[in-house]
């Protein structure tokens, strides 16, 4: 492979259109359609008992109103169970429109379509729902208690109980030199990308086709529910992502109910049916994730090494389980991060609630499993009055023990083994980025200016590009032109840069002739989805396979022009010759030409590959068998695995004492994906993944009422972190190529999420000497606890006490 | 009862250069308006209440919450929105706004949803002030603190800030 461009900083070809507002999102589309609004649920539990629409009857410009009582077949049954698993043993799903109960505030109960959104909310805001009122379930410990149960067929709230275990933990405990339990929480935030869903649906009554744009990280398969649920044959439907502005997982999940029921709508009413969610909408009705209570008990010997671990998490998994148990699994599977641990019991109880649904979020459950790994060590470390990283360095796996067997099942259904990796070499980087050994000369420097500071680290390992499986399309056009499509979604990540680098370099083309399309079932009907990073591992390779297909037509079309052995010509510039002969090539995009035989010249370059221009052998068909017109190929890659990137943040915090605001003043990442398509784009997510790590350590979280109402359903109340929140953040970079794929490429998507609230929580107990047992913290939080006598003071506080080394 | 859509009124107003009107409803938001009646769509409605700043116009210059402001409230005056950032180049084509430049240049941008607001946000600060000062961290600040993004962690806006405000020193 020609390196020239794979692995360089190449500008994105997408900018020139969103830099100039020429981009195309869901709602730039059909400016004439038609335009739904919901009713959705003012509570969080509730019995429908009746629904009054003559009041929106008389509102002019109203079109039709849906109710469950208009649904029809399949669309009134319940939602699908996207993933099902045998552990999931009570999934529950909801309608696309409320069936007699609501689960949660937000449940969409009636659709309004009208001519445009604001009478359509007119006429939404004059319907009348009685509700008769149920107890609210909100929380993990008012799940697990089950007072009241969410479902009235599933009692104790739990929807599934996820165990896995690599040996007998309780004798591993019971024979280690020390053990220590403790309990922590982790609270709800979401993705919250800056476009919320929607879905514009258009139905052709002549063919007898209904094309869909839909915001989402999966169109073949929201394409596959449609027609599943709409009765319809698949190939009458087709499904578009066009530019999505930002997914982080919430629109992994699908289909969503406005994906079923616009495009049901605009078959109804034979005309273009459209709905954006407006904020509030997304708070209220589309997933959350992240919120844990973690019980986990660890034995550990003298020397801070682990003997056993036990973990036991209540997950919560809001009103209904559509994507099954993922989160829960990637939990249970990656809390065992870059480390050794002879015995692992794992117990995930999922547990419903009247909250939003829970989904992938960014993250996924990682920084979850993160946060118990992590702030494992940082007690092992306190209790033995070691150092954090010390600790972590003796639990690492080594650079010789891979493939490394963890002896547990991911989330694809395939082993945990890690492909590839060098932990001791990322940790030594990250304490010489974040200057690990000198911190305690800045937390006199911090004291003597009346603040505190204290520095954390967190490391994690991330299971990246699962399969099945992605496909790629090549094709070199006559013209030249480079045509590259893929199922998989995109939604900011660079798709159209980092997969052109990649053809551009795998067959020998300027980057300017390529053009990609991704998300489009009318170019690719085969795909699974963004998410997971798994986009350039999986399409990335797909793609590689499919451009190297290309080059070997090319080359044997090319052989036989330049009587040439196709071992002796090389592809570059859009050029192929015979090595070290000049003068011996044809253009590629002769090539292409030639690679269909033709009986008509539409174009003077199709004049070459007619019939009586082409010197054919008599005894040979223009086509041979097996061979078939045209230069393209597609392929596919399905790993037998998934790849497993990883990565160490480590932060310094300042913490002013009269206002308990905490500073980050100094945010490190060491960061290992493997090979790197284009390495500016990974350092854009690396950038915005701390962000949103930042965000969920500190500020964001979905505070629910007891009641279920979420009271902070806003951008001014929901604390999403501006500029001025996010540290600068200093990056090293570390490549351990995966020896699973062609590429040698890892995931990069959601790596910089992952251990932020490990991290920041380990660095404000350092310099508040006060255990840190629930995040996100804010500084109200913050000062309550260090002014709660019964507040724990970690070993290290007292030691430094003792010392005098802080107040 | 009929319940009727609300009376129209008839708006005159320069957008990017060019005398546009439209008939709205007195409700319509002038993010909607410009969205959906003058069918530039290049304004993004992020949050529908004024705190993200995708909708971010200048009107008469200034940045302003289209989606806070009523289409009614803009007649007569002059706005500026995403596609009024780049200017012809006499040969039919354009050339970028150094913002817009700086955010290719940069990787200021991800998912590009946002961007529209931070851009005519950043150029509206960037063109009032003298171009050949030193661009302080406070401006960079003022310019990019008030718009949320999702993807980018702002880094590279920030960047994007001072390697247009660069350029706009250099060609001055």
């Amino acid at each position: 492979m020609t390196t020239k461009l794979f692995g360089e900083p190449v500008r994105r070809r997408e900018d020139a259109r969103l830099i100039t507002g020429r981009g195309r999102y869901l709602d730039d589309i059909g400016p004439g359609a038609l335009a739904a609004a919901f009713v959705r649920s003012p509570h969080a539990h509730a019995r429908i008992a009746d629904i009054d629409v003559d009041a929106a009857l008389d509102v002019e410009g109203l079109v039709a109103i849906y109710t469950y009582e208009d649904l029809t077949g399949p669309m009134a049954e319940p939602l699908p169970v996207l993933i099902p698993h045998p552990q999931l043993h009570a999934p529950r799903t909801g309608y696309p429109l409320a069936n007699g109960e609501v689960n949660h505030v937000g449940e969409p109960v009636v659709m309004v379509v009208a001519i445009d959104r604001y009478v359509a909310e007119d006429a939404a805001e004059r319907i009348l729902v009685g509700y008769e009122e149920l107890p609210a379930v909100i929380g993990v410990d008012a799940a697990s208690a089950a007072t009241a149960a969410v479902h009235g067929d599933v009692p104790d709230n739990v929807a599934a109980r996820h165990h896995q275990e690599t040996g007998d933990v309780e004798p591993a405990l019971a024979a280690s030199p020390h053990t220590l339990s403790f309990t922590q929480y982790i609270e709800r935030s979401a993705g919250m990308p800056m476009e919320g869903r929607g879905v514009h649906a258009r139905w052709d009554a002549d063919d007898g086709s209904l094309r869909v744009y839909t915001s989402t990280q999966a169109s073949t398969s929201v394409r596959a529910a449609i027609a599943a649920k709409l009765e319809l044959s698949l190939d009458e439907v087709e499904v578009v992502a066009p530019d999505v502005g930002g997914g982080f997982g919430v629109k992994i999940m699908h289909p969503w109910p406005e994906e079923l029921l616009v495009p049901m709508a605009a078959i109804a009413l034979g005309a273009e049916v459209k709905w954006a969610e407006d904020r509030r909408e997304h708070f209220i009705s589309s997933a959350h994730e992240r919120q844990q209570k973690q019980e986990i008990t660890v034995g550990f010997d003298d020397e801070g090494r682990l003997t056993a671990l036990d973990a036991h998490i209540w997950h919560d998994n809001g009103a209904y389980t559509p994507y099954g148990i993922i989160v829960p699994i990637i939990t249970a599977t990656q809390l065992v991060g870059p480390y050794v641990i002879p015995v692992y019991r794992v117990v995930v109880e999922s547990v419903y609630t009247n909250t939003v649904i829970v989904t992938p979020y960014r993250g996924a459950g990682r920084p979850q499993g993160c946060f118990a790994m992590e702030r494992t060590m940082d007690r092992i470390a306190d209790a033995l009055g070691l150092d954090r990283a010390v600790v972590r360095e003796r639990n690492l796996i080594q650079p010789d023990q891979f493939p490394y067997d963890h002896h547990l099942t991911f989330q694809d259904g395939r082993p945990v083994v890690y492909d590839s990796g060098d932990y001791p070499g990322l940790l030594e980087k990250l304490k010489a980025l974040v200057g690990w050994d000198g911190v305690d000369a800045l937390r006199d420097d911090a004291e003597a200016r009346g603040k505190l500071l204290g520095v954390g680290m967190a490391l994690y390992v991330e299971g990246t590009g699962p399969g099945p499986y992605e496909g790629g399309h090549v094709q070199v056009l006559g013209s030249g032109k480079v045509l590259v499509s893929t199922g998989l979604t995109t939604q900011g990540q660079g798709h159209e840069t980092s997969f052109a680098q990649i053809v551009a370099s795998e067959l020998g083309v300027p980057i300017e002739d390529v053009e990609v399309t991704t998300g489009d079932t009318r170019r690719f009907p085969y795909a699974v989805g963004t998410f997971a990073s798994r986009a350039a591992v999986m399409s990335g390779n797909a793609i590689a396979l499919a451009a190297r297909g290309v080059r070997e037509k090319a080359l044997r079309i090319a052989a036989d022009v330049l009587e040439a052995d196709p071992e002796d010509l090389e592809i570059s510039d859009g050029v192929v010759q015979v090595r070290g002969t000049p003068g011996a090539s044809i253009p590629l995009r002769t090539v292409a030409v030639l690679s269909n035989p033709l009986r008509y010249a539409f174009d003077e370059a199709a004049k070459q590959a007619t019939q009586f221009a082409v010197q054919a052998k008599d005894d040979e068909p223009p086509v041979s068998p097996g061979d078939a017109p045209g230069l393209e190929h597609r392929d596919y890659y399905s790993p037998i695995r998934s790849t497993f990137a990883s990565g160490a943040h480590a932060a310094i915090v300042e913490i002013d004492p009269a206002t308990w605001e905490i500073d980050v003043v100094k945010y490190a990442v060491v960061h290992d994906c493997g090979n790197v398509v284009n390495p500016m784009i990974v350092e854009g997510q690396v950038h915005g993944g701390v962000a949103q790590g930042v965000g969920g350590a500190l500020y964001e979280r979905m505070a629910y009422d007891s009641d279920g109402q979420l009271q902070n359903a806003s951008f001014m109340d929901f604390l999403m972190p501006y500029a001025s929140e996010v540290p600068d953040v200093v990056i090293d970079h570390q490549q351990t190529p995966s020896p699973l794929n062609p590429l040698g490429i890892k995931g990069a998507g959601e790596a910089g999420v992952i251990p932020g609230s490990a991290a920041l929580a380990s660095a404000i107990e350092d310099a508040v000497g006060r255990r840190i047992t629930s995040m996100p913290i804010s500084p109200t939080e913050l000062y309550d606890l260090v002014r709660d006598p019964s507040a724990e003071r970690t070993a290290v506080a007292e030691r430094r006490a003792g010392t005098g080394a802080m107040a | 009862m009929t319940v009727s859509v609300d009376t129209e009124r008839t708006i005159r107003l320069t957008v990017n250069g060019v005398p546009r009107e439209a008939t709205v409803p007195v409700r319509r938001l002038l993010s909607d308006a410009l969205r959906h009646d003058l069918g530039l769509t290049g304004t993004h409605v992020g949050c529908e209440h004024g705190v993200c700043g995708a909708c971010t116009v200048l009107v008469d210059g200034a940045p302003v919450r289209s989606c806070l402001l009523l289409a009614v409230q803009v007649d007569g005056a002059e706005v500026r929105t995403v596609e009024g950032l780049a200017r012809d180049d006499g040969r039919g084509g354009q050339v970028l706004h150094p913002v817009q430049e700086a955010f290719r240049e940069c990787h200021a941008l991800q998912c590009g949803f946002c961007t529209p607001g931070f851009l005519v946000t950043i150029a509206a600060g960037l063109e009032g002030r003298e171009a050949s000062a030193e661009l302080t961290d406070e401006e960079i600040d003022e310019m990019v603190g008030g718009n949320l993004c999702r993807c980018t962690g702002y880094a590279s806006i920030e960047k994007a800030v001072r390697h247009a405000a660069a350029t706009m020193r250099d060609v001055q």
